[in-house]
């Protein structure tokens, strides 16, 4: 039989797509992670969607995903058109993609080795017979009137996933599992764009024939939240491993919940499929908003139909998807030009086998990066941090890479850079909304400042005024801010004594009264001896046989004499 | 010179005997000549004189492209051909300019080949007459033969010209032009035997190639996997000569063979001894006419005498074959035919109300009731509720008819021989009286399993019957064996001598196109 040929389309970097930063619409989702008590059935999310009333039974919500997921590849699955968002329409199409007749498909190298990476990530059984399929349904943006996916045999099977959510007033930490069912390699459809003014519909064939892995998940969760922080993780394991992209607003990881509500012991309720879900904020609403409505519905009487809905985030509410009313047959059949494809490994590689030709799961097993879980737990044993920050690095576009670097070129403390990073930088960024690469102070500023930090040549507060500094005038050096704005704590013992002396001379009454009797000044540190309260130029205190200097300068008036 | 064959003309170029150009032009005035037998859809002349005349370059510096170089060839309407209409006799492709040529097109144009025109056929490559097309019905050009002609005591043409010949199908306007002359070989398509079926109405080589031997990238689709590009020629090694052009692993086809492709020049075989042919008797039916019955058996006997082993063997799921294709062949069509939606290319209805509305116009008006009629099935087949009593079963009778094959060959048998139709070809008007998929079914019967198997196949036209009409045998190899089937068909074709057809009559007033050969009329055979 017929060898399946591959393409090799493909370029070993991951991140080859300049793409407009769009980390903004991330930060929206980002931290879904340690959700606090924000979904409604947070509380609860093991199995009971709504605290029953009293006397009313339970409820259990079964909420399952398909997540499709575009391949980051530069070519598409079956074709050697390219793959860019945001071009002009109709820019990158080859004549496969437009089903020009007499085109044949051929597979892409790439798109298969980020399946079965994404399988082997997502602890799935890789088949190393897997099938396509024609899946019909007429429709604008479907030239070919069917898909090519993989319905029979997919590429990766029977796999989980592991994600921790919080629960409890106490937000105690639990893993759980939700079982990867399959996944599929399959083409996506264009976009159609309805000119309702004009009744016409513009199709734009760009995205028609991207590889899409759709990830199959069974209906292991509960809540909106669970759906959410699932998808979240799934999100960065795809990015850790250059699989997709996964940037929802961009269309690069879209999301269908099948959700039913059943009384628990009962056989499961009517499901419905929820679309049009484009951020993770939205999934985790709808899912909830779904779950409420069904257990309403249910409760008053009514019934549950088996229908498609659609968010609508305007609202906050499902509504039912008209177009999607009749029921559609898809017709699913071989696909009749694309032979088994056939992967390997170590045992069962033929000898001789050309590497271009073949692909050996076991090569690329050994390729897998550091999964985000594996990138976690490195985190919070390499640096001591809590578990929750370690979620936090990398929930946040770009703040984990930020976060070694800094540590990279700094002597300061993890826990002091971990400090840094998640609450002053994480802070400004927020309050900004900012992505961590828009930043204005780059990770060797903040490095450079905590080294200043470290080697006391500054307080901890003015750290905090340098940094202010820092993000409104980027591009200087933090030792110069120190400088200009006189930051820097005297080191200078005699220089410090005589000012410590001026003083004392200058306010002979407040001395005399602080040599009454010690008096409370206020202040926190250590006071070696009875100091007056005000005003306070300078106080030091010996640790360990060296001297530490805090400036005591006000921030309110930096340049007060 | 037209009269001769692709490697006899080929020898000539070379000689300087005769230059591209004059080759060409010659073809396309008998191509003029012979417009009524409406064999060409599409005439390629302008295109077809510039290659000949960057031919006539490259011989007169001697950097000939080899043995296709400045050779008039035709392609099936169903190939892809950039910046020539490709129509598939269709009113949904009236007009489709493709911007790509289909990989064997390209490869005829990459040995220099001349590319006359389009060929025509039955819409889509959906039948057995090539009756069934946009364009209309293909004429046999031995209606007009002498040897038909003085069998029939037939008036002149011109008086009476209804009881003219179908050439079988699909690939009808392919072998018309190569029978007439035109061209030196002619692609057509098999998906059930639409090239061997024309090949032996109109007295041609028609080849079925080993499926995955010749990439289908280009080829509009029938059924993608039993389509197969065919090759049309007037003799074995012309065959064996386009076939070493064609073949081998196509990058853009994934159900081509990888691996390097031998040469496909064949020896001359002296001794057939160590040969066994296989005779398969499901081959033997009632409907089959006594004459291609009687030819077949002789065939046999010329085999058994010349020291062959022939054995009779059994091909057991022969049978089932008709219904399995129909259920398979309709299935595949219903799902190629669903991008004919008048959005990308093709024929657009004027109906705007919707887009289903102008999806269902669209295509009632892009398709004729043949095509219609086998998405209609195909779709009902893939239903859900029907896939695994309709699809699932009949490819499991394609492994059985498979398997069949696989058994004979292994037992020994090198080749089987089996007629390629029914009877020779009949009038147009007497064709017409059952509908195409009656025709189809009876008239692919013994072509079509092999599609099945994806074996190769050729026809080799062995004599004519007492109406003077050709007659064809089928030789049929295990797959890839396509070098030894066409060594078989060539020490056949030696042994039986097949007629040259003679077109005198019909190329009387042609005198100026012949007028300064040397040869006096088409009808001589160079042996």
């Amino acid at each position: 039989m017929a060898v399946p040929t591959l393409r090799c389309g493909f370029s070993g970097s991951r991140w080859t797509f300049a793409l407009v930063d769009r980390g903004c619409r991330h930060r929206t989702v980002a931290t879904f992670n340690w959700i606090r008590g924000q979904s409604s059935v947070a509380q609860q999310p093991l199995h009971t969607a709504q605290k029953p009333r009293k006397g009313a039974q339970e409820w259990a919500a079964v909420v399952g995903l398909e997540i499709h997921a575009q391949i980051s590849s530069n070519s598409k699955l079956f074709s050697g058109a390219e793959v860019r968002f945001a071009a002009p329409p109709n820019s990158l199409v080859s004549f496969f993609d437009a089903s020009l007749p007499g085109t044949l498909p051929v597979l892409n190298r790439r798109c298969v080795e980020a399946a079965v990476m994404t399988g082997l990530a997502l602890n799935c059984h890789i088949n190393q017979k897997s099938l396509f399929d024609r899946k019909h349904y007429f429709y604008a943006d479907l030239p070919a009137g069917y898909q090519i996916t993989q319905q029979r045999l997919p590429i990766a099977v029977n796999g989980n996933l592991a994600y921790s959510i919080c629960v409890g007033k106490q937000q105690r930490e639990i893993t759980k599992t939700v079982r990867v069912k399959q996944i599929q390699l399959e083409q996506d459809s264009g976009k159609s764009l309805h000119d309702d003014l004009r009744s016409q519909t513009l199709v734009d064939l760009n995205r028609a024939g991207v590889g899409l892995l759709e990830v199959v998940l069974e209906p292991d969760l509960s809540c909106g939240e669970e759906a959410a922080t699932v998808v979240r993780e799934l999100q960065l394991i795809l990015q850790a491993l250059g699989t997709s992209q996964a940037n929802m607003a961009e269309g690069q990881l879209r999301v269908d919940a099948n959700v039913s509500v059943h009384h628990p012991g009962e056989p499961l309720g009517v499901r419905t499929e929820v679309k049009n879900l484009n951020s993770i904020r939205f999934l985790a609403k709808a899912i909830d908003y779904e779950i409420q409505r069904q257990i309403s519905e249910l409760e008053n009487g009514g019934e549950i139909l088996n229908e498609t809905r659609s968010f609508d985030y305007k609202l906050g509410c499902t509504v039912p998807m008209r177009d999607k009313e009749g029921k559609q047959d898809y017709r699913f059949m071989p696909e009749p030009n694309l032979p088994p494809l056939l992967l390997y490994d170590s045992t069962s590689l033929p000898a001789g086998a050309d590497p271009q030709q073949v692909i050996d799961i076991d090569r690329i097993r050994e390729t897998l990066p550091e999964l985000p879980s594996e990138t976690r737990a490195r985190l919070v044993q390499q640096y001591g941090m809590l578990p929750e920050h370690s979620f936090t690095l990398l929930n946040e576009v770009g703040l984990l890479e930020f976060f070694q670097n800094v540590i990279k070129e700094t002597r300061a403390e993890p826990k002091k850079v971990v400090s840094w990073v998640l609450n002053t930088f994480l802070g400004y960024l927020k309050q900004q909304n900012l992505a961590v690469s828009e930043s204005p102070v780059p990770p060797s500023a903040l490095a450079e400042l905590l080294d200043l930090l470290h080697t006391r040549a500054i307080s901890s507060a003015a750290a905090k005024q340098v940094f202010e500094e820092l993000w409104k005038s980027p591009g200087k050096p933090p030792a110069q801010i120190v400088s200009e704005k006189q930051l820097g704590l005297l080191q200078d013992r005699e220089a410090l004594e005589e000012l410590c002396r001026a003083t004392l001379d200058g306010h002979p009454q407040v001395v005399g009264a602080g040599r009454r009797g010690p008096r409370c000044c206020g202040h926190r540190r250590p006071v070696p001896s009875a100091v007056p309260s005000l005003p306070l130029p300078a106080l030091y205190y010996r640790t360990q046989g060296s001297y530490n200097y805090f400036s005591c300068r006000r921030d309110s008036t930096p340049s007060e004499p | 010179m037209l009269g001769r064959t692709l490697r006899e003309v080929s020898v000539a170029l070379k000689r300087g005997q005769v230059t591209p150009t004059e080759l060409c032009q010659k073809c396309l005035a008998l191509i003029k000549k012979t417009k009524f037998l409406n064999a060409y859809i599409t005439v390629s002349e302008e295109a077809a004189l510039k290659q000949a005349e960057a031919s006539e370059k490259r011989y007169k510096k001697g950097q000939s492209l080899g043995d296709l170089d400045g050779i008039p060839v035709a392609v099936k309407d169903n190939f892809s051909t950039t910046g020539i209409e490709t129509t598939c006799a269709s009113n949904m492709l009236k007009g489709y300019v493709p911007p790509y040529n289909a990989t064997v097109v390209q490869k005829l144009l990459d040995q220099g080949a001349l590319l006359m025109g389009k060929t025509n056929l039955d819409e889509f490559a959906m039948g057995s007459g090539s009756t069934d097309g946009v364009f209309g019905p293909v004429k046999n050009p031995w209606s007009y033969s002498k040897q038909y002609r003085e069998k029939r005591k037939q008036k002149p043409r011109d008086e009476n010209d209804s009881d003219w010949l179908i050439t079988g199908g699909s690939s009808g306007g392919s072998a018309a032009a190569v029978s007439a002359f035109t061209c030196f070989a002619a692609l057509g398509s098999d998906t059930g035997g639409s090239t061997r079926n024309p090949a032996a109405h109109c007295g041609l080589i028609g080849f079925k190639p080993s499926y995955g031997l010749v990439s289908r990238h280009g080829l509009i689709p029938l059924v993608n996997s039993m389509d197969v590009p065919g090759i049309l020629t007037r003799c074995v090694d012309d065959t064996a000569i386009v076939l070493g052009v064609l073949a081998g692993h196509d990058p853009k086809d994934s159900t081509t063979v990888q691996g390097p492709v031998n040469s496909f020049l064949l020896p001359s075989l002296t001794d057939v001894s160590k040969l066994c042919i296989g005779i398969p008797k499901e081959y033997l039916v009632p409907e089959l006419s006594p004459e291609v019955r009687s030819l077949w058996s002789k065939a046999a006997d010329l085999f058994d005498s010349e020291g062959a082993k022939v054995k009779e063997v059994s091909l057991p799921h022969t049978c089932y074959s008709i219904v399995c294709y129909h259920v398979l062949c309709t299935s595949e069509v219903a799902s190629n035919m669903a991008r004919f939606d008048g959005l990308e290319y093709g024929h657009r209805c004027d109906i705007d109300i919707s887009t289903e509305a102008m999806y269902a116009t669209t295509r009632r008006e892009g398709f004729n009731d043949v095509v219609r009629g086998r998405i209609l099935s195909g779709n009902f087949f893939l239903l859900k509720e029907n896939y695994e009593d309709y699809f699932i079963k009949a490819q499991k009778v394609r492994r059985l008819i498979a398997n069949d094959f696989v058994n004979v060959f292994n037992s020994g048998v090198d080749v089987l021989l089996t007629p390629t139709t029914l009877r020779e070809a009949v009038p147009y008007l007497e064709f017409i009286q059952e509908d195409n998929r009656t025709r189809s079914a009876q008239d692919d019967i013994f072509t079509q399993a092999v599609n099945m198997a994806g074996l190769p196949a050729v026809n080799i036209p062995v004599a004519l019957s007492r109406q003077g009409l050709p007659i064809g045998l089928q030789f049929i190899g295990p797959a890839f064996c396509d070098q030894q089937l066409l060594t078989v068909a060539k020490w056949f074709e030696q042994q039986v001598q097949f007629p040259v057809i003679q077109l005198e009559e019909l190329m009387d007033d042609c005198s100026s196109v012949l007028a300064n050969e040397k040869l006096a009329s088409v009808s001589l055979k160079q042996q």
